[in-house]
Order: C-alpha cells, then structure tokens, then sequence
C-alpha cells in the first residue's frame, strides 16, 4: 500500500509516501527509524498485520517544519530518510 | 455468523449488526445487514458510549452480546471500544465497505464530520494507496456546517441552495478559521446565499479532490461518508474531480463500520 501522511496549506503540498509493501521484510534493517534526525519513523503493525513503517501522528501535522532542516533552501541532493532506505520505499512531495 | 462493526466517529458513533449468508455463486448476497444502528453520544465519554450504543444495536435487534462471534471497531475513537476484539483503521474499513457496494468502484473518497480522505482500492476492496489531510478540518463535513449555520440554513438547505447557484467565487483561505472570516465578509457585501452556499461546498471540494489527486482518479468513483447526503457538495466534487458520475451508497454514514464488519467476519474463517 502506498500510504500518504501529510497535508496539504496555503503554502503548499507535504506529503511523504511510503510504499507499505517495502516494508515487509525490510531489506535496510528499518534504517529510517535511525536516519531521520527528528525521529519521525515509527514500525507498527498495520491492519493486515504486516509491520511497516509510518510518521508519528504529531509530526504528520508538521512536516514543512520538522523537514526544513535536511532541505536547506538553496536546494538539496540527498535527504538521510531516502538514502537510508534502500528499498525505495520513501518519496517526498515537495 | 453474526459480526458487529462499530465506527467511533468524532460526532457519531455507527453499529452494523451483519449477518453471513449462505447463497452459493452470488457473493454479493453473502452478507446481510441485521441492524444498523447510530448514536450521538453528547457528552458521554467515548467508552461508556461504545457500550451503549452497541447494546443499543443488539436490544433493536434482538440479540444477545454472545450472539456475536466477533466485535471489530473502526474510526478515530477505535481504540476506546475495549469489547473489540481489534481495532481497523478508516481506510481499510472504508475500502472494504465500499467495494462490496459497488464492486467496480476503485477510487473511494470518504468524507465525514471531521476528516477526509482518498482512497485507491483494488477488486478485493484493500486499500493500495490513501492520503488524508492531518492538519486542515476545511476538507469535511463541520466545516460545511458551521458556516451553514453562519447564514442560518440546515446542511440539507445549505446544499440545496448551493445548486441554484452558478457562480464561482474563489475562497482562498486554506485554514477554517480565515476560511470562516471570508465568509463573513461575504454576508457583509450582501453576496447572494446561493453563492456563497456554493463557494463553500466548492472550496471544501476542492480541499477533499486534492487528496484524492495524491492517490490519482481511477475506475469508478464511490463517494462515503455523511457528506453524501449534501447534492450541492457532491455535485461540487464531480466538478473539482471532473468526473460526470459518482457512485453514491445508500447509508452512507455506515459503509465503514460495515466493512469493519466484513473484515470481522472474514478473520472468523
Ligand atoms: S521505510 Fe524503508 S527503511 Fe523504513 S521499514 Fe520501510 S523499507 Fe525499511
Ligand atoms: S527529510 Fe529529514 S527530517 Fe524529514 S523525514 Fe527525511 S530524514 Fe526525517
């Protein structure tokens, strides 16, 4: 399942998708739950009990703000969220 | 085999008593709702109001709680309903629900009181991809209500004004709070009701086709959810999502504590 968590503003649209299915089994250790300097990843257990990762509640709500850091504004190459994941689960919006 | 689903709403709370029928080569006819139940639950606490409502649901019924082989529950408040055997998030519930109402339908859009939400489904009714709006109440029903109230219509009189309208009129708050201001000087500049019946439904269209854009319109689309009962919203939807049909469910309100019901039943197997 490809599961959106964000929102969407007056300033635009920040969402992050993760690709569920990836998740199974995770081929990078679930690497995000580390890479992610503000400690955004969480593994639950989904309705289908499979155990995949999803952005904490609160941090759905504040994405602009919590990512500002890792997307300076002068443009970025990388983010530490999608590189630590290698299975390519990860896709950001904006 | 009897199942319960229970929807814990943010307003109301929603109980489908079903049945699991036996009809050979007609799956559609494999379930059949016993009862279907709503309660508001005012200012009971949402535990206490769990219990009462699905008693509620059994007594109309007929039934006893042993009666039911399995409680499942759905919704932001599912976690409070400690007789559930376990709890299914809204999408889930609501794809289910959904396909089983029209097969066919793979984009499913659910718009209730508090939340919206766009769901991609596959031919089993799982949901394959979905997206919500965490931050903003602009995209669902209370926010068409208020401001309904705001011009003194009911939601119904509200929608229904909204279709004699033919204007557009842009309202470009995203938050409810400036969204509710802009409307307020609308009253003030003596703009017709009509029309500002319609921007609103438009604009809270506009916010729920958004979502439903991040998972892509595909196949039939199914609209769930209290708003159904608004024509003025859903004839906004078609247009924002530029669709000419949208499958509309009887009971709408209940499609996700039915699918909640279905999958109970399924885990029984
Ligand atoms: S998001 Fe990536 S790293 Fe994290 S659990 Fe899923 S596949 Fe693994
Ligand atoms: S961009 Fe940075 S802060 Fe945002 S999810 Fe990725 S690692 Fe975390």
């Amino acid at each position: 399942m490809i599961a959106n968590y964000g929102y969407k503003d007056g300033s635009g649209e920040y969402y992050i998708s993760i690709d569920t299915d990836k998740c199974i089994g995770c081929a990078a250790e679930r690497a995000c739950l580390t890479a992610c300097p503000k400690q955004m990843f969480e593994i639950i257990t989904d309705d289908y009990d499979d155990e995949v990762a999803w952005i904490k509640k609160p941090n759905c709500r504040t994405l602009s703000y919590d990512c500002a850091d890792c997307k300076p504004s002068g443009g970025y190459t990388s983010l530490p969220c999608m590189t630590a994941c290698t299975p390519g689960a990860i896709k950001h919006s904006w | 085999m009897i199942t319960a689903g229970i929807d814990m709403g943010s307003r109301s709370i929603k109980v489908i008593l079903l049945e699991e029928l036996k009809v050979d080569g007609a799956p559609q006819l494999k379930y059949g709702v016993k009862k279907a139940h709503i309660m508001m639950p005012g200012d009971l606490d949402q535990d206490v109001a769990a219990d009462k409502a699905y008693d509620e649901a059994l007594a109309s019924a007929g039934l006893k709680r042993e009666d039911v082989k399995a409680v499942f529950a759905t919704g932001a408040g599912r976690k409070q309903v400690s007789f559930a055997a376990e709890g299914i998030t809204e999408m889930t519930a609501g794809a289910k629900g959904a396909n089983f109402m029209y097969p066919q339908g793979r984009t499913v859009v659910d718009v209730g009181a508090e939340e919206g939400r766009g769901m991609k489904t596959d031919a089993e009714g799982r949901a394959v991809d979905f997206a919500g709006n965490e931050k903003c109440a602009a995209g669902a029903g209370s926010f068409a209500e208020a401001m309904s109230r705001a011009l003194q219509m009911s939601l119904k009189e509200f929608g229904d004004a909204s279709l004699k309208s033919d204007k557009t009129i842009p309202m470009n708050a995203q938050c409810t709070v400036f969204a509710e201001s802009e409307v307020v000087s609308l009253i003030h500049s003596a703009t017709p009701k009509n029309d500002i019946a319609k921007a609103v439904l438009d604009a809270v269209a506009s916010r729920v086709c958004a979502m439903v854009r991040r998972v892509g319109i595909e196949g039939e689309v199914v609209l769930i959810g209290g708003m159904v009962h608004n024509a003025g919203f859903v004839q906004s939807l078609k247009t924002a999502m530029g669709v000419d049909q949208i499958s509309l469910p009887d009971m709408p309100e209940y499609i996700s504590a039915l699918g909640c019901a279905m999958i109970a039943a399924e885990r029984q197997h």
